[in-house]
């Protein structure tokens, strides 16, 4: 209770309604900002305690090595009669169980969570790095055009409520886009276009079949491509627009060309915020489930996108001497399906029966994904800072 | 200086303004502006803020073309007959002809010698030698050469204001542009830096046709030979700097350089 206003102190607070709805405010305020990072900490923590153990381990050299390296296999556990638990995979379950003899008791096989991550991590690392070219190209092309060629106005008003509601569209939306577009009707050149081609246009040596990509990496970076367009778009943008006016009309005043302006005097002074937010871009892109279940993602895969029963390269020569299959090789890993971390966790989680072997292929998988999100968000914060230090105005 | 300039000369004037009428969007910002400059003058424009004389300016070199709804409504501005705004004429190579310093010192966040041939590069000079030789010769012109000869490769945002300013201006007539605008080129200054400039405009004159937006009533009479008083718009006066201060023929003038009219 605060004191009335008396004779000796004129300043007190007099208690009134205004007062009482001043105080309530504030420990609204106060009371949801605290209930927010409550709420991350928590998360944060259940996901560490639970999944940091399986990431990490207690003898050298302290991380899960197999976690982090091998593909996902399916766990054989098998009960002896002691109540031992032991764990294995396919190959080594009989020996077990040879071993166990009479004291075998049961055997339970879990999908999935055997193994280790790798194939996942892979291809989430492709898909990123298809999304965020294809995105920072289209996406930087159009900043520049909005930012630095396209004349204020009704055009410019629709093309930004275009990206606006772009960004707005539910991802699974843009799942069902990329199947439609990149994985049945994309153009690719064929020598016999296939059946199901849409059409397709004989170029001489060769054909251009509108006949889709199929589930690959390159369907899936292009609908992810898209997923984030918007984001670095208007982050593009904001950063064209930070670079002071006048470096434009001094350059131009300097007889310099548009280009010539944008080249040398405004993307340098945009390029660490453009930077920084394709970063984050590709946090997004690595989280994105539904537009990887239809065109790029499978539940799961046995080999690598490398790992092709292909005959090895004759050894005769440099490989210099057969660069174009090493680089067809090299193409054809983007031709591949893959397996990415936020379907893997949701494959995990939804698809097979749960138990404390799966949960614990579920956590370790959501720790490793988040802690490389978050080393993706420091290493935007350090490329900001270095940059901006770099290029400063 | 000013007192003893010639009578109107004989020759053709180098800028003319013919009934030039600008707007941005619908709002017109120039009337019926009629005024000729002549070949190695210096003219300096002045009037109270948003007389339009800073538009008349960017007009001469085409920059306000970067400003969308900026556009010409009738009339127009030649330099030795050729009107700037014929479909014909490129703009940058305009802009190579008529250089321009603006209010604010602007020096790219780059070193002093990249700024310094910054026209150069674009206009596509490669040769390192041709540029160091145009470096050097420009930074001597205004006056900057001794203070950055062993720094050039420092970023130019490191010098100081003023240094900042005679760098706009080196980078300025490194392209040996006829004509050099500037836009109240000391409004940013301290005195002293004030005083530099206006000292370098004093040897470059009659190297460069210089107009020159200013406020400051003061340093018009200090480097002008010709003054133009722009009031809403339309040209007022425009005669000898002298004549305008000491005996200008509209009252209208009078009120403005008395200090009456804001």
């Amino acid at each position: 209770m605060n004191p009335v206003p008396t004779a000796e102190n004129p300043f007190a607070g007099d208690n009134s309604g205004i007062q009482k709805r001043e105080t309530a405010a504030r420990w609204a305020l106060r009371a949801g900002s605290y209930l927010v990072v409550l709420t991350t900490a928590a998360i944060m923590l259940h996901i560490f305690v639970k999944g940091a153990p399986v990431a990490f381990q207690s003898k050298w050299p302290f991380i899960n090595t197999q976690f982090l390296t091998e593909l996902p296999a399916t766990l054989h556990v098998i009960e002896g009669k002691q109540g031992q638990h032991i764990e294995t995979d396919v190959n080594g379950a009989d020996a077990v169980k040879k071993q166990l003899g009479e004291n075998f008791l049961s055997e339970k096989t879990i999908s999935y969570s055997g193994g280790g991550i790798l194939g996942p991590i892979v291809g989430t690392a492709l898909l990123v790095v298809v999304s965020v070219s294809v995105a920072l190209f289209l996406g930087v092309s159009c900043a520049i055009y909005l930012s630095e060629y396209a004349k204020k106005g009704k055009f410019l008003e629709t093309v930004r409520l275009a990206i606006l509601n772009l960004a707005g569209v539910p991802s699974v939306v843009f799942g069902l886009f990329g199947l439609g577009a990149f994985v049945l009707t994309a153009p690719k050149f064929v020598d016999v276009p296939a059946e199901r081609s849409v059409f397709s246009i004989p170029l001489g040596f060769t054909t251009l079949s509108f006949e889709g990509w199929d589930t690959c990496v390159l369907s899936g970076g292009f609908t992810l491509a898209f997923v984030i367009l918007p984001v670095i778009i208007t982050a593009s943008e904001q950063c064209l627009q930070a670079v002071p006016q006048g470096f434009r009309e001094t350059s131009m005043a300097l007889g310099a060309t548009r280009w010539q302006t944008i080249r040398y005097s405004v993307l340098p002074f945009a390029t660490p915020g453009i930077l920084t937010s394709s970063i984050l871009g590709i946090a997004r892109a690595a989280g994105e489930t539904a537009p990887i279940m239809f065109t790029a993602a499978l539940a799961f895969k046995d080999k690598l996108p490398w790992q092709k029963d292909l005959p090895p390269l004759p050894a005769d020569a440099s490989i210099f001497a057969h660069w174009e299959q090493s680089v067809s090789r090299f193409l054809g890993i983007f031709t591949e399906s893959v397996q990415a971390l936020p379907y893997h966790i949701y494959t995990l989680a939804a698809k097979i029966p749960q138990n404390e072997y799966a949960e614990r292929a579920q956590y370790g998988s959501v720790f490793v994904f988040l802690v490389l999100v978050a080393t993706l968000a420091a290493a935007s914060i350090w490329l900001r800072i270095h940059l901006r230090k770099k290029y400063k105005w | 200086m000013a007192a003893n300039s010639p009578a109107p000369a004989p020759e053709e004037p180098l800028i003319r303004v013919e009934k030039f009428n600008y707007a941005y969007g619908d709002h017109q910002v120039l009337f019926d502006v009629d005024l000729n400059m002549q070949r190695r003058d210096v003219t300096a424009l002045i009037g109270p803020s948003g007389c339009g004389k800073s538009t008349l300016l960017r007009a001469i070199n085409r920059i306000n073309d970067l400003v969308d709804s900026a556009r010409v409504v009738s009339g127009r501005i030649t330099i030795d007959g050729v009107d700037l705004y014929a479909p014909e004429v490129d703009v940058i190579s305009l802009r190579r002809n008529v250089g321009m310093v603006f209010q604010k010192y602007n020096p790219f966040p780059r070193s002093i010698f990249e700024n310094a041939v910054y026209g150069l590069r674009v206009a596509g000079v490669k040769d390192r030698h041709d540029l160091e030789e145009a470096a050097e010769r420009s930074l001597r012109s205004a006056a900057l050469w001794d203070e950055v000869k062993d720094r050039l490769d420092e970023m130019a945002t490191g010098l100081s204001g003023g240094q900042q300013q005679r760098l706009c201006i080196a980078r300025a007539i490194a392209l040996q542009p006829r004509i050099l605008l500037m836009d109240e080129p000391c409004a940013a200054l301290d005195p002293i830096a004030t005083a530099r400039i206006e000292e370098l405009i004093h040897q470059l004159r009659g190297q460069y046709t210089f107009i020159i937006v200013t406020h400051n009533m003061e340093q018009a009479k200090r480097i002008a030979d010709r003054t133009a008083f722009f009031y809403k718009g339309k040209l007022i006066e425009e005669d000898d700097t002298m004549t305008i201060f000491n005996r200008p023929n509209d009252p209208l003038t009078e009120s403005y350089i008395t200090g009456r009219l804001t």
